[in-house]
C-alpha cells in the first residue's frame, strides 16, 4: 500500500510529459508506436492492397474494379514467362545463397585470425553493403558493359581470351545468370561474413584447444567441430539471405532488366513489369503473391531454427 | 608414461614476461603440480607443455624427444581444460570418440576403448547424453575419459576441480588421485589452490612472476620453504613473518600458540603479544595479534586447535611461545632462505 505521500508524489508529476515517459504503460506503446505505424503503413497496406487487387480486374488508366475470383492466379500460371521466372528465381535465389554461405564462412574464418592491415580487409568488405545499393549495381553495369568491359579488358590484358572473344557479359542467357548471380552475391556477402564471424567468434578458445590436442586436422576441426558449431548462425544467415533473394529487384532490374529472353527474369521483376510497367495491376499483384507461400515457408524455418539455435 | 621437461623456457607476451627460463623435469608416472598466485605463468607454462603456445626460447622434452616444433597430436599429450571444453554437439560417447578417430582408429577398438574408460571414470550410462544435460562433476569425468581414451603418455590438467563446488571438490580430488595411482601416466597439473596441490601432488611447483620458486614434495614446500613468497603463500593462514634489519623470522601460526600450552622442557621463544581480533572457525580458533617486548610491533596470527581452550579476549595482553625448531630464517633483501642465527 502506498502512503498518502507517495501517493500524492506519483500523481503531481504525471501530469507533465516527462512523468509520462517514466510509466512504463505509456513508455512501452510510445516507444514501439512509430514501428508498428511503419509496418502497417509500408507493409501491411500495401499486403492487403495486394491481395485485393488480385482477384480484381483493376488495371491502369481503367478506375473500375471488378472482384474476378482466382482468374488472376490461373491466367499468370500458364504464362510460359511466368514458369520460366519460377525456375529463375529458385536458381537466382539458391545458387547465390549457397555461394554466400560459402565464401561467407571462408571470410569469416580467415578474418578470425590476426594479421596485418585487417582493419582494411574488414572496411573493404564491408563497402559493398554501406554504398547504395543501386549506385554499387550501376559500377557493375559498367564493369559488364558490352562494349567498354573492364573485365574483358582485364582478361584480354592477361592473355586469356582474344579481342575477338570479348564477352557479352549481360547479353548470353548462361553468362548473364552468372553475371546477376555474382553481384548479388558480391551484394549480401559482406551481412553473412558479419553474422558468421560472430558466430565463430561465440566458440570458446578452450574448444579449438581441445580438438587440437585431441589431435583433429584442419578439415576435421572444420568439418566436425567448427561448422557444426555454426550451423545454427550459419542456418540464421542462410535463411535471412533467402528471404532477400527471393523479394529483391534492384540487381537484376539494373543489369538486365530480366532479359536477355527472360532467361534472368524473376519474380519480383515479372510482378514489376507487368504490375507497374506493363498496366496490369491485378496480374502484377498476383505474380507478387506467389512469393508469399514461398516466403512464408522460408519464414517458418527460420523462426523455427532460431529458437533451436543453441551455440554451446 | 613419460618424462616431461622444460629447458630455459621464455614466454613474451610483448613486452611481459608471461613464463621466465623456467626449468622443470617430471618424475616417471609423477603427479607434478604447478601452484601459484593467478597470472604466476602456470597456465602459460602448461600450453606450451601441451604446444598450444610457442615457447619465445627454449625447449620442450617429452619422453626423451625434443617436442618444441611439433603440434600438439603429435605429443601423445592429453588435456583437461577447466572448462572442460566439451564437444556441445556431441554425445558423451561421440567426445570420447573424438581423439580415437582423428588417429584413424578401427570402429571395433574404439568401441572397446571408449566402454574401458567410460567404465573406469562410472559414466557408462551417460554415453547417449549431450554435454548440457550433464552435472559439473559428471562434465569433468567425461572430459577425464576423453582425454583417458587415448592412453596418452603425459596428462596435463588445467584446473579441472575449479568449476565444482566445495563438496564435490573434495570428493573429485580423492577420485582423481586415485585415478591418476591407477593409470601411472605422468601428470601435470595448474592449480592456484594450495590444498588441492598439498593433497593430489608427488611434487610441487610453485611459481610466481614467471619463475618456479621451489620445486618440492608437499612437506617441503611446506615445512621448508626456499623463499618469503613460498612460506606466504603455502599455508592457510600464512606464516607469520618478523622482519628486522638482520633477518626474517618465519613461523607458522600452528606452531605459535600460548605460553601455557608448551611443556617447560622445550627450547622456546617467549613473545608477549597483544589480541587485537579473535575467529572462530570450527575447529580452530585464529588470534590476530601484535607483538610486544624485544620483537614488538609486528602483527602475527596465532592458529589455535579447538582442543586448546586457553580463554582470551581482545585487547588482552597474552605470553604466547614457539618452540626453536619451528624458526625459519630468510634473508631480509632477496627473501631467499637464510642460515639458523642466534636473534
Amino acid at each position: 500500500m502506498a502512503t498518502p505521500e507517495r501517493g500524492a508524489s506519483s500523481q503531481a508529476p504525471a501530469k507533465s510529459l516527462g512523468g509520462l515517459l517514466d510509466r512504463p504503460e505509456w513508455l512501452g506503446p510510445l516507444m514501439i508506436g512509430p514501428a508498428v505505424l511503419f509496418i502497417v503503413l509500408v507493409v501491411g497496406i500495401p499486403f492487403l492492397l495486394a491481395l485485393y487487387y488480385s482477384v480484381s480486374d483493376i488495371s491502369m488508366g481503367d478506375r473500375t474494379m471488378r472482384f474476378v475470383g482466382l482468374k488472376n492466379f490461373i491466367a499468370v500460371a500458364g504464362t510460359s514467362n511466368f514458369q520460366t521466372s519460377i525456375v529463375n528465381t529458385f536458381v537466382f535465389a539458391i545458387v547465390s545463397q549457397i555461394l554466400v554461405i560459402v565464401f561467407g564462412t571462408a571470410l569469416a574464418l580467415a578474418l578470425l585470425r590476426e594479421f596485418r592491415g585487417k582493419w582494411f580487409i574488414r572496411f573493404l568488405l564491408l563497402l559493398p553493403w554501406v554504398a547504395p545499393i543501386s549506385l554499387g549495381t550501376i559500377g557493375w553495369l559498367w564493369i559488364f558493359d558490352s562494349t567498354y568491359s573492364v573485365l574483358n579488358w582485364a582478361l584480354e590484358a592477361l592473355g586469356l581470351i582474344t579481342p575477338q572473344g570479348w564477352y557479352m557479359w549481360l547479353g548470353i542467357p548462361y553468362l548473364a545468370m552468372g553475371s546477376v548471380i555474382a553481384v548479388h552475391v558480391w551484394r549480401i556477402l559482406p551481412l553473412a561474413t558479419v553474422i558468421l564471424l560472430a558466430g565463430l567468434s561465440s566458440i570458446p578458445q578452450d574448444i579449438h584447444d581441445a580438438a587440437l590436442v585431441d589431435g583433429a586436422g584442419y578439415w576435421r576441426h572444420l568439418t566436425q567441430i567448427t561448422v557444426p558449431l555454426i550451423r545454427p548462425i550459419m542456418l540464421v544467415a542462410g535463411l535471412f539471405g533467402l528471404v532477400f533473394a527471393f523479394t529483391d529487384m534492384i540487381v537484376i532490374f539494373v543489369l538486365t532488366r530480366g532479359g536477355p529472353y527472360d532467361t534472368t527474369q524473376v519474380l519480383s521483376t515479372l510482378a514489376f513489369f507487368t504490375g507497374i510497367q506493363g498496366g496490369d495491376i491485378a496480374e502484377g499483384a498476383a505474380i507478387a503473391l506467389f512469393l508469399f507461400p514461398m516466403l512464408l515457408a522460408v519464414a517458418i524455418g527460420f523462426l523455427r531454427v532460431a529458437r533451436r539455435a543453441e551455440v554451446v | 608414461m613419460a618424462i616431461v621437461e622444460t629447458r630455459d623456457v621464455l614466454k613474451m607476451f610483448g613486452d611481459v614476461k608471461a613464463v621466465d627460463g623456467v626449468n622443470l623435469a617430471t618424475n616417471e608416472g609423477e603427479f607434478l603440480v604447478l601452484l601459484g598466485p593467478s597470472g604466476c605463468g602456470k597456465t602459460t607454462l602448461l600450453r606450451m607443455i601441451a604446444g598450444l603456445e610457442q615457447p619465445s626460447s627454449g625447449d620442450i622434452v617429452i619422453g626423451g624427444q625434443v617436442v618444441t616444433a611439433l603440434p600438439p597430436r603429435a605429443r601423445k599429450i592429453a588435456m583437461v581444460f577447466q572448462s572442460y571444453a566439451l564437444y556441445p554437439h556431441m554425445t558423451v560417447a561421440k567426445n570420447i570418440a573424438f581423439p580415437l578417430k582423428a588417429q584413424g582408429m578401427a570402429r571395433e577398438e574404439q568401441g572397446k576403448r571408449i566402454e574401458k574408460s567410460a567404465s573406469m571414470l562410472g559414466i557408462g550410462h551417460l554415453l547417449h547424453r549431450k554435454p548440457r544435460e550433464l552435472s559439473g562433476g559428471e562434465r569433468q569425468r567425461v572430459a577425464l575419459a576423453r582425454a583417458l581414451v587415448r592412453e596418452p603418455a603425459v596428462f596435463l590438467l588445467d584446473e579441472p576441480l575449479s568449476n565444482l563446488d566445495a563438496k564435490l571438490r573434495t570428493s573429485a580430488r580423492d577420485e582423481l588421485q586415485q585415478f591418476q595411482r591407477q593409470v601411472a601416466t605422468t601428470t601435470i597439473y595448474v592449480t592456484h589452490d594450495q590444498v588441492e596441490a598439498m593433497g593430489l601432488g608427488h611434487r610441487i611447483a610453485v611459481m610466481d612472476a614467471g619463475r618456479v620458486r621451489q620445486l618440492g614434495t608437499p612437506q617441503e614446500v611446506y615445512h621448508n620453504p626456499a623463499d618469503t613468497f613460498v612460506a606466504t603463500f603455502l599455508g592457510s593462514p600464512p606464516m607469520n613473518l618478523i622482519e628486522t634489519p638482520e633477518y626474517s623470522l618465519g613461523f607458522r601460526p600452528e606452531n605459535f600458540l600460548p605460553r601455557e600450552v608448551y611443556g617447560k622442557g622445550d627450547a622456546l621463544l617467549s613473545l608477549p603479544c597483544r589480541v587485537t581480533r579473535l575467529e572462530y572457525l570450527g575447529s580452530d580458533r585464529l588470534v590476530y595479534a601484535v607483538t610486544e617486548g624485544k620483537l614488538g610491533g609486528h602483527r602475527v596470527i596465532s592458529k589455535l586447535p579447538s582442543n586448546i581452550s586457553v580463554f582470551m579476549q581482545p585487547g588482552e595482553r597474552h605470553e604466547f611461545a614457539l618452540p626453536e625448531k619451528e624458526f625459519k630464517f630468510f634473508d631480509p633483501h632477496t627473501g631467499l632462505r637464510a642460515a639458523p642465527r642466534a636473534l
